[in-house]
């Protein structure tokens, strides 16, 4: 069982609020991803859930007990660090027997449980060596050992993938994905990455300066983004946002418009000059300098063929236009 | 990349490099050359380099004039001894500072290393007293602590400066798999930092081996270790170069060939952790 | 970055350390207070009493007191300036390509494991001494007079003999800051058409900054309170020539044996002691951040 309840939940590091109050409801087993710029206070969340760091007012709530006072080991919670942090003087299988060690479980059991998890993680060939003789990837592997064999409420990932090259970032992303649908344990995942967010998450949690901006799936924060951070930060590449008197004509201060939701027409909308255009094959990226709407990014079909200094028009396709006020939020 | 140097350079700079070592390293081994030496040839002028009548004679007469044994082993305990002490105490102290730091951290490190610039010689009285009332003087015990305390801030200083390189999502991880402070620190730092504490044992060893200030005011005849064996050993009179030079061998040559094999990891600890 | 619990276990483990150190810091200091205004000789225990600051302008009437200060501080002085310099340019020469660099180091740092007691004993008998030295069958050889290095020049000796047994510290901390520069900013130094002085000049000598000042922290908190090179060597002398401040303290307390006034040129030591300690730490401090 994990869920997990944040009331009001804040933190401050002396003056400085890091996290003003948060309120926010995981159910069991589901996958979280808190997902927001560096320094937005993701981490320090995370850390908070983990006991690494005590909440300053409020209140965590573990499977209907108040765990806010309780010590990281008795939380039952397990943690997959960014740096992997597996102990080096240790072989693989004595990292992944470790907590169980510390939670006095006899031997047999232990080695039963750490054979069967190496198993699951393709790592049964590598048990006795030691991490500095693995791969980053087979490192993530370890880590994640360590973390199932406890068989724990939740998992906490802190920029589990940030240390690993693209490639294989996005095996060990599917990997982690399919790991949750057979445990079916709650999972909550910080990462910097929207596009981890994106394909990964049931629950996508937006944070900015410590608040939460929006919580929802992938595809709501997509098609119906709260405000214009939320619209800004999910989605590649990024919305167009277009202030000034193309916004006023729609009773907005702000109008969005994704790349991809942008077509190339023969006259009409809003004309342009090409400034730059990236041939991917599947997709052409243009950035597009128009005389009503400034510079913005176009995402257009692979057999579009233009070149810098090319003129364009392009319109939005209809009810793709996102109208945000001018306090930022969404209006309807 | 080492850049490719033309052998003749090669050759003129190791030349060089060896010219100045030797010099350095002359007096120590101008000292091991005529501790066997006659003490005739020890002095002849000009000095003889290797047509010396060589003899083990001098060794021979300072074990049987005095007891090496008894002050070879004071030296081992005392300076063994008292760097131990100090791991135990300081282990815990250098986890504190460079896990949980605080505003005050640097200025604690400061003052304890301050400590060491109180001159041991205005102190002296004083510690004689107390050693005197608690029944510490002339003890091995007594040693032990009083160089411990003396070494304490250098080695608190260099545990830190090893301990901070070891991240500190490896403890948080041992920490969140339900380790103990007690076992975060027996099972997951020690056996990381064990390098880092060899070399800190090392220096401190050696530090403790060779001082010789409260190892010859404190001491007398029981606990007395290897310097205060050679301050009894002034030869004024230049006729016993060759016992002085065997007794002075006799020494440092322990702690000499320990340092030889442990320089690469002293270098480091003597470092401070301060120069990468 | 950590909770209440482990700031609060972090406070109980470091407190041993704290709580013994400042007994053995403050425990002797407070009876040297106590015995620096007191009248205490051995030599005449029956009078006792308060004699007010007598012991202390003793010291500073005294005209071997400045002398001492002076000696304690050139001591400190010179032997700084001799091993930067030369361990630079040692640690200079050793890190050029040569062969053998392994054994090389482990003659440079031999220095350093000789107890100080023995290497006083060797400079001043098997090399410094006026019949039977080294250097003084040299001088015969060139039909010269031989030195007298501790009657004419004992602070120079002195300094000299302290100084070999400092080198191989600061050469060998000074090389391994050298090794950690990378070649890449020389020969981007190079392409930019600097001279080997000026790459000295503006890469390698502010590259080494840090370990200078490990160097001059370290060295100054250990020659502060040289004494057994002085007392195994010049005895202070000839007169009080070659007397540092730490040497006329234990001249007072055991040769005089007057417990009083040696208490109080104590507490004047520890006195300057904190004053270089608080100018060292203040300028140091930011340096050795890591």
């Amino acid at each position: 069982m994990g869920k997990i309840v944040l009331n009001a939940v804040r933190k401050s590091f002396g003056e400085v609020d890091v996290i003003p109050g948060v309120d926010l409801t995981i159910e069991d087993g589901e996958f979280v991803v808190f997902v927001g710029p560096s320094g937005c206070g993701k981490s320090t969340l995370l850390r908070l859930i983990a006991g690494l760091e005590d909440t300053t007012s409020g209140a965590i709530v573990i499977d209907g007990a108040d765990a806010t006072a309780l010590p990281p080991a008795k939380r039952g919670l397990a943690m997959v660090f960014q740096s992997y942090a597996l102990y080096p003087h240790m072989t693989v299988r004595k990292n992944i027997m470790f907590p169980l060690k510390m939670a006095g479980m006899e031997i047999g059991e232990a080695t039963r449980r750490a054979d069967a998890a190496a198993k699951v993680l393709n790592l049964t060939a590598y048990m006795e060596r030691r991490p500095g003789q693995l791969s980053g990837g087979q490192r993530q592997r370890v880590a994640i050992g360590r973390a199932i064999v406890r068989e724990p409420a939740a998992f906490l990932f802190d920029e589990p993938l940030s240390n690993l090259d693209a490639a294989l970032r996005v095996n060990m992303r599917q990997e982690i994905t399919e790991l949750h649908q057979s445990l079916k344990t709650t999972m909550i995942y910080v990462t910097h990455d929207q596009v981890e967010a994106m394909t990964m998450a049931d629950k996508i949690v937006v944070l900015n300066a410590g608040r939460i901006e929006q919580v929802g799936s992938p595809l709501a924060l997509y098609n119906n983004p709260g405000n214009t951070f939320v619209a800004g930060f999910i989605g590649s590449p990024k919305m167009n946002l277009i202030e000034g008197p193309e916004a006023a004509a729609l009773g907005a201060t702000t109008i969005g418009v994704r790349p991809e939701h942008l077509s190339v027409v023969s006259e009409g909308g809003w004309e342009g000059v090409v400034g730059l255009s990236e041939h991917l094959g599947s997709d052409t990226f243009l950035k597009v300098t128009t005389d009503r709407v400034g510079t913005i990014n176009v995402r257009a079909g692979g057999e579009v063929i233009l070149r810098p200094g090319d003129r364009v028009h392009l319109a939005p396709q209809p009810g793709k236009i996102h109208r945000f006020g001018a306090d930022g939020k969404a209006m309807t | 990349m080492a850049r490719a140097v033309s052998t003749r350079r090669k050759v003129f700079y190791t030349a060089a490099a060896w010219s100045v070592a030797l010099l350095i390293f002359f007096p120590v081994f101008w000292t091991i050359l005529t501790s066997f030496k006659t003490e005739a040839s020890a002095v002849a002028s000009p000095p003889q380099l290797f047509s010396a009548d060589w003899t083990l004679d001098n060794y021979a007469e300072v074990w049987g004039r005095s007891d090496y044994p008894r002050f070879f082993w004071n030296s081992v305990v005392i300076s063994v001894g008292s760097t131990l002490l100090g791991l135990i105490i300081a282990i815990p102290a250098a986890w504190s500072m460079a896990f949980v730091p605080g505003n005050r951290t640097k200025d604690l490190l400061m003052w304890m290393l301050s400590t060491k610039m109180m001159p041991a010689a205005a102190v002296l009285i004083p510690m004689y007293l107390i050693f005197q009332r608690t029944g510490l003087f002339d003890t091995r015990t007594g040693l032990v602590l009083a160089l411990m305390l003396m070494n304490l801030p250098v080695i608190v200083w260099m545990l830190y400066t090893y301990f901070k390189e070891i991240p500190s999502e490896i403890l948080e991880a041992a920490r969140m798999d339900g380790a103990s402070l007690g076992k975060e620190i027996i099972y997951v730092l020690t056996p990381m930092a064990i390098p880092g504490i060899a070399s800190t044992m090392l220096l401190n060893i050696i530090l403790a081996w060779n001082e010789a200030f409260w190892t010859i005011t404190l001491t007398t005849v029981n606990a007395a270790p290897l310097s205060a064996f050679i301050a009894s050993f002034s030869a004024p009179q230049g006729l016993f170069y060759a016992k002085l030079s065997a007794a002075s061998t006799m020494a440092i040559a322990p702690i000499l060939i320990l340092g030889w094999f442990s320089q690469k990891q002293l270098v480091r600890g003597l470092t401070f952790g301060a120069v990468k | 970055m950590a909770t209440q619990s482990s700031r609060a276990a972090a406070r109980l483990m470091v407190a041993p350390s704290v709580i013994v150190l400042f007994i053995w810091m403050i425990v002797p200091l407070a009876m040297t207070i106590w015995f620096s205004f007191r009248l205490y000789r051995l030599l005449s225990p029956e009078r006792t009493g308060w004699v007010g600051f007598r012991n202390y302008s003793w010291f500073f009437n005294s005209p071997d007191f400045w002398l001492a200060i002076s000696n304690t501080l050139l001591l400190v002085g010179g032997v700084l300036a001799i091993t930067i310099v030369l361990g630079v340019l040692i640690a200079l020469l050793i890190d050029l390509p040569v062969w053998g660099q392994g054994p090389l180091r482990i003659l440079v740092i031999s220095p350093f494991f000789v107890m100080p007691p023995v290497a006083a004993s060797i400079w001043e008998n098997l090399f410094m001494h006026p019949q039977n030295g080294m250097f003084a069958s040299f001088a015969q050889g060139l039909g010269m007079k031989p030195i007298l290095f501790m009657e004419s020049y004992p602070m120079s000796s002195v300094i000299f003999i302290v100084s070999w047994e400092w080198l191989p510290f600061a050469t060998l901390i000074l090389l391994t800051a050298l090794q950690s520069l990378s070649s890449e900013q020389l020969e981007a130094a190079e392409m930019d058409g600097a001279s080997a002085i000026s790459r000295f000049r503006y890469i390698v000598l502010p590259h080494m900054t840090r370990a200078i000042t490990v160097v001059i922290l370290i060295q100054t908190i250990f020659l502060l309170g040289i004494f057994g090179e002085i007392f195994t060597t010049t005895q202070g002398g000839p007169g009080s020539a070659s007397t540092t401040l730490p040497y006329m303290i234990y001249k007072q307390a055991v040769i005089a044996k007057d417990i009083g006034r040696a208490a109080a040129g104590g507490i004047i030591a520890v006195i300057l002691a904190n004053i270089v300690a608080y100018f060292l730490m203040r300028s140091m401090g930011k340096n050795l951040d890591a």
